[in-house]
Order: C-alpha cells, then structure tokens, then sequence
C-alpha cells in the first residue's frame, strides 16, 4: 500500500494531530500535576498512557508490517547520544513539567508556562543546530549500532518479544491497580 | 432490610472501580499509530519538525544565511510539511478538547509548582524556559521526545526508544526527589 503523500498528507496531518492533542488531553497527560505525580511516584497515568499506547501499536503495527500494509521505521540507535540525550531530557521534562508533545497540547487547554517552555523548547533546538558539529564528531559516533530493534541485539523473533511485552505490561498494570485500590 | 441497606452492603464491597481513562487515552494513541504507520508512512513525533520550525525562525532573525549554512538544517530543512502541520493539529485537538470538556482555564502555576515554590510567576516561567531547552536538547540528541522515540520507537520494539525509556524515566525520577526535597 502506497502511503498519501502531497496535499492530502497536509490535511490529514492536522486531522491525525489533532487526534494525538484530543487523546493527550483525555488522558490528563497534559496536565503539569499529572505528569509530575509519575515522576514523583505519586500518580501513574504516564505510564498507564505510555505503555498501553506501546502494546495496543506494538501489536498492530507488528500485524500491518506482517501482512504488507506498512514498514517498520526504526531509527538509528548512536548509544552514548541516545543515553546522554535522554538524561537531559529527563531533567529537563521534570523542570518544564512536560514533554514536547504534551507541552505544545497543554498550550491548548490554557497553560502560560507550557508556552513559554515551548519557546524554550525552540531556543533548545537552536542551540542544538549551533552545536550539532560538534555532537556529530564526538558524542554521535559512540556505540553506533544502526537500526537496530531488541530482535536484532536479542536474536529472539519479534512476536516473541511483542508476547513477552504484553505478560510484563499486564503485572505491571496489575501491581499498579492493586497499590491503588489499597491506597 | 430497606434499600438503603442493601445498597450500603454492595458499596462496601464493591472494590474501588478502576479509572480508564489512561488506558482508553493510550490505547486510542496506539490505533492512531496503526492508521499513522499504514495510511502517511510517518510514525508520531514532535521535535523534528519542532526543530525546522527553529530553522524558521532563526531565518527570520538572522537571515537566510545563517540557516543555509548550518549542518543540521542542511539536514532538517524548514517547509511547511507533514511533520509541522502535526504540530498545529496537537494544539488544535487538545484546545478543541478542552473546550468540550469545559476544562480550559489559563494557568501560570500549577498546583503542585506552587506547594513547593510558591506564587513567583518569574520563577515558575523561568524552570518552564529552561526545561524546554533541555527537553529539546536531549530530544535531539537522543533521536526523539517521549512520543517520537519512547511511543513510536518503542512500539517498533527499536533499541534506540527503549533506551531513551530506560534513562529517561529514572533520570526523571531522581530530579523530582532533588527538586521537590523540601529544604531541612
């Protein structure tokens, strides 16, 4: 199956986006408190969010990819950037109270301070073009491993690994449901 | 034995109802990634086309110049394209939602900011500014946020989004324990 491309892909872009603000928001994920309270490990909806979002599309674009209705768009893992990349990101998710996606959702439901984060977000990523040479030579390089997928690092088949997800989010959201109803 | 009691019998043991919303919320995110991967090949993600939006902006500021010569826009070229439009789709959605569900409010300090930091606008303004530079930082370092890398990556089953998972979370986790440690 051909993907939509030119015009059409525009319109369905804000329509798909605009879906992606709705579930964000429905979720409460665009809410500071929210997204706070799983770093603080108080509130767990992030993780209720995250890891349904990761099994319910983990298995179906398995099934797509299976019977040709789209491919697998995995990308680059340079190790040392991805680790250094991530811990800055957590500092930083923790003071702005959101992630990207979340931040630029939150706008829309009236938080000032999401707004102001997401021109900070736009100053981070200036400075990140202004000093992306020197990442390029120096931090990109460390550990590249390509496109690589758990399958590839594991040797174990995907659906083995997609089964194994599955059993592990099911106690994890058990153990969660639990806590809370004793809290 | 009245009503009342009866249904004051089956409130006791009746276990405390589970909230689905969460799970409903990100279960709707993963069957958008099956229409987003099958119908515009273009998985969920934010901060490349945040980072051309940048590239625009810059252009405007310093010029044309500028842009052109730098080696990650040479890379990620500003254009008004898929990835951009789904940024204005994000805000749109959640604002379009949060007006439906009549929780639209403005707000400056969030609950629990001011528990810990109190009323200073600045100072809340100030963490807001410059967590979003490291967000965006990280993001583009790491290969993508939450959504393009942890969900999108993730889903895949890719090394690079569960890597991105795996620090992400207890980095976070640590900062919160620092940050909202309450002075001695």
């Amino acid at each position: 199956m051909n993907p939509v491309t030119g015009t059409p892909a525009l319109f369905l872009a804000i329509l798909f986006g605009a879906a992606f603000g709705a579930l964000l928001h429905r979720g409460r994920v665009t809410d500071y408190d929210t997204i706070l309270g799983q770093f603080r490990l108080r509130d767990y909806t992030v993780v209720k969010v995250m890891l349904t979002a990761i099994v319910v599309g983990g298995i179906g674009v398995f099934a797509l990819v299976q019977l040709g209705f789209a491919k697998y768009h995995v990308r680059d893992a340079n190790m040392l950037a991805t680790i250094l990349g991530a811990a800055i990101f957590g500092v930083g998710m923790v003071l702005y109270g959101y992630c990207p996606g979340t931040g630029l959702a939150a706008i829309g439901t009236g938080s000032v301070h999401a707004l102001v984060g997401a021109v900070g977000m736009i100053a981070g990523a200036i400075l990140y073009a202004f000093t992306f040479e020197v990442v390029r030579d120096t931090i990109l390089p460390v550990g590249r491993l390509g496109k690589a997928t758990l399958s590839d690092v594991s040797g174990l088949p995907t659906i083995a690994l997609l089964f194994g997800l599955v059993v592990v989010a099911v106690g994890v959201v058990y153990e969660i449901e639990t806590r809370e109803r004793r809290a | 034995m009245t009503d009342i009691d009866i249904e004051g019998a089956a409130l006791l043991a009746v276990p405390r109802r589970i909230d689905w919303k969460p799970y409903l919320a990100g279960a709707g995110i993963g069957v958008l990634s099956w229409v987003v991967f099958a119908v515009v090949a273009n998985p969920i993600g934010i901060t490349t086309a945040m980072s051309q939006a940048a590239g625009g902006a810059t252009a405007v500021v310093a010029g044309n110049d500028v842009v052109a010569g730098n080696a990650y826009w040479k890379i990620h070229p500003f254009k008004l394209d898929y990835g951009m439009l789904f940024l204005v789709g994000t805000f749109l959605g959640a604002l379009a939602s949060a007006l439906a569900a009549g929780t639209f409010r403005v707000e400056t300090i969030p609950g629990g900011w001011r528990e810990r930091f109190g009323d200073s606008v600045p100072k809340r303004m100030a963490a807001a500014f410059a967590g979003g530079v490291l967000v965006m930082y990280g993001a583009r370092m790491a290969g993508g946020c939450t959504s393009g890398n942890g969900i999108s990556q993730g889903l895949q089953l890719a090394v690079v989004g569960w890597t991105f998972l795996a620090v992400m979370f207890p980095v976070g986790i640590a900062t919160a324990l620092l940050l909202f440690r309450r002075p001695a």
